[in-house]
């Protein structure tokens, strides 16, 4: 037994593999922010009037609102005012028209994670758009999905290009004033994806984000709008990186997807931001509202795989306003050293016929705590509304915590709910009988994670899928029960 | 005849779990080509036996020595003995879910396989090999997607072991009372697959509590465990004879 615990000891260390800095001149803001800093940073996007007068209304709505405490996460209070609330790589007077006009420095970055642009315009399977800290750097794909009327762009370019459909939507999910750090995010939001499908179309290949924060006490703000127009298909996935700091860096996206009727969006994300030391120092507080809206027989399914940051915040919803929509939520959440997530979704039933699945896995390891939260709500108006939400907990050692906090309100009689939940702890018998055919310790552990996340990682796209495992298997080196 | 190889050698071994003493100076010699089985009445210490030479972590060895092919066993990690060619059939295999069958055996297969300097099996190659030896079994077809024992009926587990037993090909192979909760059938099956492995160059140790699986799977020698040590040791026909005499002749005599 003691055995055992030295190698949990002796284990309990991994390696964050993504923890270089790139060395490419910024531009950034004063650290601090006020109202001069969001007029500064929306005449450096040159933005249109109505935009700046939005970001003003959500600070000041902001500045009257308080740190939410309700999750299960224990931090120091965050300095908002020594936050960096623009940082842009520097690169001449205009923006990069092509990805040769990109700084190499920086497609070296997205080599070094994997995501050679080149390549993959070459492979042609993923078109991608890369927000490296606050600005979007290239958008791959460009041109052959323009052929469809697909948009796909930088935010900021679609302020420029599309205001229309940006005024639209903008806020339309998520509104300024919905809470603290969406409030925070629309005051500031430097860049983020726009995505917008026509009607009827299908979008021919995956779309994907890359989001990295690089400058040191900057914070990212990306703003995501998706819109699939009526009958429309996308999939969408969005990764994450961060170099390792000694400080905590703040990470307070939107993500805002609108199915209007028809209309499908599967939203899939691997979150694997800095997650800080083995004692706990450092890591990304990844504070995030995602939220979607269904009109008539429309879906949206939401996966994700959060491996990263010291603390994850995250409750990806969906409003099933039309009738016959459904909402799903795939999510498998690992904290291991010290890391905590309180994560979950809301599944808010509107129209009738409307569905929801929710899928929790969660994991611990080492001294991470893993919460979900999630509330299913079914209105009066939700006739015949159904949903089933599974959770479960897997824990792997004796020094850390899963927790389940399910909400459900029911206002009509005609719905089904139904909520299950598990919580096992991965046994030294399962390993023995993996260690007794020759299979390490740690490969066990990998093999039995991988097992109990399965369900979960069969609604990620293939490549995605091979990530995941990976980085799964990377977050748990060493956590061995 | 006394040339063969010894495969292992058992001295003076004492051995319990949470300071209980449960294997009191336990002796036996194990040579290639021989098919040894260990019996004896409840608590003797038959399954402590098995998990000591599996290396399962709460058991402590606290006295004596275990030479594995010329090397000492206690040197060795639960998965090197296994790589070199220890294989325990367990009495209660654990299920893994959602890890399927076709993985888990093609995982640790291909560790002892790179282990022993030979290739890795692809993925085809693996099922062409699994599929000719699931016949031997009688396994049905969608026993390879299915989660590794979850699920499973006792002779399924049981079957899924000796499935393992065969693919693993292990130099010494310890069935740990492979034939409880078989019906005559998947006895007789099973028996075949562990028969198979019968081999010049390999060995066995069968633990079992009954008589009726030597029937099936003829031993060369036959021991008596009780109270830790190996009492008693014969032919084939010791077994007969402990069925017919039940074990408390020898446990008395012996105090």
């Amino acid at each position: 037994m003691s055995d055992q615990n030295d190698i949990i000891e002796s284990l309990v260390k991994k390696e964050y593999r993504y923890g270089f800095y790139t060395d490419v001149e910024t531009e950034t803001v004063p650290p601090g922010l006020n109202e001069d800093i969001i007029r500064l940073i929306s005449h450096k996007k040159q933005e249109p009037e109505w935009l700046l007068e939005w970001r003003l209304k959500s600070y000041r709505q902001w500045i009257t609102m308080k740190i939410p405490t309700w999750a299960k996460v224990k931090y120091q209070p965050i300095d908002f005012q020594s936050i960096v609330y623009y940082a842009a790589p520097k690169s001449r007077k205009e923006g990069p028209k092509s990805l040769d006009e990109v700084d190499p420095k920086l497609l070296e970055t997205y080599e070094k994670l994997g995501i050679p642009l080149k390549e993959q315009e070459r492979l042609a399977g993923v078109a991608v758009d890369a927000v490296f800290d606050s600005v979007s750097v290239a958008t791959t794909f460009k041109e052959k999905l323009a052929e469809k009327g697909i948009i796909f762009c930088a935010f900021s370019e679609a302020v420029q290009k599309h205001p229309e459909l940006v005024k639209k939507y903008l806020g339309s999910v998520v509104p300024y004033a919905d809470n603290f750090y969406a409030a925070l995010n629309s005051a500031v939001f430097s860049d983020g994806s726009f995505c917008y499908i026509p009607k009827g179309v299908r979008c021919p290949m995956e779309l994907s984000t890359y989001f990295r924060i690089n400058a040191s006490s900057t914070g990212q703000f990306e703003r995501t709008l998706i819109i699939a127009d009526e009958g429309a298909y996308v999939s969408y996935l969005e990764g994450c990186t961060a170099p390792m700091r000694d400080e905590n860096q703040l990470h307070a996206a939107v993500v805002e997807l609108v199915a209007l009727e028809n209309a499908e969006i599967k939203y899939s994300t691997v979150q694997n931001w800095y997650p800080g030391d083995e004692l706990g120092r450092g890591g990304i507080y990844n504070f995030v509202t995602k939220r979607g809206i269904c009109k008539k027989n429309s879906k949206i399914s939401w996966t994700q795989v959060e491996t990263g940051s010291a603390i994850t915040w995250k409750y990806p919803s969906v409003i099933l306003q039309g009738d016959n929509s459904i909402g799903e939520f795939y999510s498998v959440a690992v904290t291991n050293n010290y890391q905590q997530a309180d994560t979950g979704t809301k599944m808010i039933h509107i129209g009738k016929n409307t569905r929801s699945t929710i899928v929790s896995k969660g994991i611990s390891a080492g001294h991470g705590q893993n919460s979900y939260r999630g509330l299913v709500k079914v209105a009066k108006s939700a006739i015949n509304a159904r949903n089933f939400s599974q959770c479960d907990s897997l824990l792997i050692g004796n020094k850390c915590g899963a927790h389940t906090f399910p909400y459900i309100e029911v206002k009509t009689p005609t719905a089904n709910v139904e909520h299950e939940a598990t919580t096992s702890k991965i046994g030294e018998d399962q390993i023995f009988y993996c260690n007794q055919r020759g299979v390490s310790t740690q490969d066990a552990i990998n093999m039995i994670v991988n097992g109990f996340c399965k369900e979960v990682f069969r609604e990620l796209p293939m490549e995605f899928a091979v990530e995941a495992q990976k980085l799964l298997g990377v977050s748990l080196e060493g956590s061995v029960g | 005849m006394n040339n063969r190889q010894t495969i292992l050698e058992i001295k003076n071994l004492h051995a319990g779990i949470e300071g209980k003493k449960i294997l009191k100076g336990l002796n036996l010699t194990i040579k290639a080509g021989e098919v040894h089985a260990i019996m004896g009445p409840n608590g003797s210490g038959k399954s402590t036996l098995s998990a000591v030479l599996a290396g399962k972590p709460e058991y402590e060895v606290t006295e004596g020595e275990v030479i594995y092919m010329g090397k000492n066993l206690f040197e060795m990690t639960p998965e090197e003995r296994a790589k070199e060619g220890i294989f325990l059939a367990f009495q209660y295999p654990v299920e893994i879910p959602g890890v399927n069958c076709a993985y888990f055996l093609k995982s640790a297969l291909n560790e002892v396989r790179k282990y022993r300097g030979m290739s890795e099996l692809d993925a085809i190659e693996f099922l062409n090999l699994a599929k000719e030896k699931m016949k031997l079994l009688e396994l049905p077809e969608d026993f390879l997607k299915r989660s590794v024992n979850e699920g499973f009926s006792g002779g399924e587990k049981k079957k899924n072991e000796i499935f393992q037993m065969i693919i693993l090909e292990p130099t010494l192979a310890i069935l740990d009372e492979t034939d409880s909760g078989l019906d005559i059938d998947a006895l007789r099956i099973v028996s075949d697959g562990i028969n198979q492995m019968r081999k010049p160059d390999k060995a066995q140790l069968v633990i079992t509590h009954y008589q009726r699986l030597l029937n099936y799977i003829v031993p060369d020698f036959v021991h008596v465990l009780a109270n830790g040590q190996i009492i008693k040791s014969g032919g084939k026909e010791l077994a007969l004879e402990l069925e017919e005499r039940g074990y408390d002749w020898l446990t008395n005599g012996k105090g």
